[in-house]
């Protein structure tokens, strides 16, 4: 009975830890993508709160609480209610298979260093992934606006497009893991990373994932300058934020499984494992940042045309011949 | 307490149901359908079969849902499928009543399982679920695995086709 108290114990505070960090991840990556674009364009970015700015994030949390929450005239109540929180949940449920470091062993226990390590964690990853969608499209229909409308619209064209191809590049990650579950991919990339052994999966799952996650060259749902602000036209206040901090989020999410998947994950020389881990987390985030910085963005037609006529048919060759020469190999 | 875990989600699903025949509006009923899935899903993982569960979340919940609610947004059916498809229901009701019988008849007979098989709880434990999946389909069931994709080629390049026509 102790023994399983102890259990429930661990797990309530590894997700209690793993919230926590994740929410001041978010918080401050909004910072940082702000000083970072800012210096990229030639301006300081925030900082009057505090040294170097470091105080913004609470101000703007201050400020998105004590706006008015507005709705429009209209709108589906509940669903206009749930939505934004649909999103943030989304994306914090997918850091339940995250392994962020070697299993420790205290007082002869061994203790994982991920809140569940399941033994198809890496189809738990892509299931949840596509759910994001529903808040999006939820939150987009439910303003009864038309700009909101054709977010969601176009939100749901580019998540089909891309979640196939994005599936069909991490099979040769399984294939040479030989294990859905993350842990154990992390474990076959402790000679050389995945990113040497399958770099075209690397490149189609960058891609798709940057796709997925609506990141900009690929932020058409949310496109300010030709559908004001795509699905969250309508939201204002923390149900804003909400969407807002989802998208960070899930920069946080990229970030993990890009390192997980093809980076490596915890392993790398000198420092320990979980600084190893948050250094190619947010070295991830700032290269997204970084992209949009500096790329335009795609129109919806070069959108199609990328996901179904390009990477589909790279990531199903790439699939073939990953098998074929591991089966060479044997 | 499984039995206590599994009448929760037993209620939620039949609550779901009930919001996908009965509610108004047809994304109100999608979003439901979808529910129904996630605790089908639940079942999955219950029964041990936790490949099945995230399957069942990624193409049902994650793909043919998602794309239903984009036709349904897309042609924005409201009002007018309301009234085009009230008289159609009737029908549709008296068939899942039938059914719904049926399946009580049988699971009161019990025989509604077959003869036990020699893949149990413990071989599933051990071996694990997926590789055993992946095997029995790729050996044994390997024909109408191939007939399957075969149906599917035909129904993408039908798609293709349908498509192309208009271009």
């Amino acid at each position: 009975m102790s023994d399983l108290l102890l259990s429930l114990a661990l797990i309530l505070v590894k997700l209690g830890l793993i919230f926590g960090v994740i929410l001041g991840m978010a918080a401050y990556l909004v910072l940082a993508e702000r000083k970072i674009l800012g210096r990229m364009q030639l301006r300081h970015g925030p900082n009057r709160l505090g040294p170097f700015g470091l105080i913004q994030p609470m101000a703007d949390v201050i400020k998105l609480i004590t706006k008015e929450d507005f709705m429009p005239d209209q709108a589906d109540k509940w669903l206009f209610l749930f939505a934004p929180g649909l999103t943030a949940l989304t994306a914090l449920l997918s850091f339940v298979v995250v392994p962020f470091a070697p299993p420790l062993t205290i007082f002869g226990r061994e203790l994982p260093m991920v809140v569940c390590d399941l033994n198809i964690g890496l189809l738990y990853f892509l299931g949840i992934s596509s759910l994001g969608v529903y808040g999006v499209v939820i939150g987009g229909w439910a303003s009864n606006s038309k700009y909101s409308l054709l977010g969601a619209m176009r939100s749901i064209g580019q998540l089909l497009s891309y979640e196939l191809a994005m599936g069909l590049a991490l099979i040769p990650v399984v294939l040479s893991a030989k294990s859905f579950s993350l842990t154990d991919v992390v474990m076959s990339q402790a000679d050389w990373p995945n990113l040497l052994k399958h770099p075209v999966a690397f490149l189609i799952f960058l891609v798709s994932i940057a796709a997925e996650s609506k990141r900009t060259p690929f932020d058409m749902p949310e496109a300010e300058n030709e559908i004001v602000g795509g699905f969250h036209t309508e939201y204002s206040g923390m149900r804003f934020g909400l969407f807002f901090v989802g998208e960070y989020i899930n920069l946080v999410i990229i970030g993990s499984m890009l390192t997980v998947l093809f980076l490596g994950g915890w392993h790398g020389p000198l420092l320990p494992p979980i600084v190893w881990f948050a250094i190619k987390v947010l070295f991830v985030a700032f290269c997204f940042i970084w992209a949009r910085g500096t790329m335009p963005r795609l129109r919806y037609d070069q959108l199609l045309h990328l996901g179904w006529k390009v990477l589909i048919p790279l990531a199903l060759l790439n699939l073939l011949v990953t098998a074929a020469v591991l089966l060479a190999i044997g | 307490m499984e039995t206590i875990f599994f009448y929760i989600i037993a209620l939620v699903a039949l609550g779901s149901g009930l919001i996908v025949v009965l509610c108004k509006s047809p994304v109100n009923s999608a979003l439901g359908l979808v529910n129904t899935f996630f605790c089908l899903a639940v079942f999955y993982v219950m029964l041990y079969a936790p490949f099945m569960a995230a399957v069942q979340i990624m193409v049902y919940a994650g793909a043919i849902m998602v794309l239903i609610l984009f036709v349904i947004m897309l042609l924005n059916l409201g009002t007018e499928a309301r009234k085009r498809y009230t008289h159609g229901v009737v029908w549709a009701a008296l068939a899942s009543l039938l059914s719904l019988v049926t399946f009580l008849v049988f699971i009161k007979k019990g025989q509604i399982t077959g003869a036990a098989g020699d893949i149990t709880k413990d071989v599933v434990m051990s071996v694990g679920h997926t590789e055993l999946i992946g095997k029995t389909m790729f050996t044994e069931f390997l024909l109408p695995f191939e007939i399957a994709s075969i149906l599917l080629l035909v129904a993408i390049v039908g798609a293709v086709v349908l498509a192309k026509k208009e271009v």
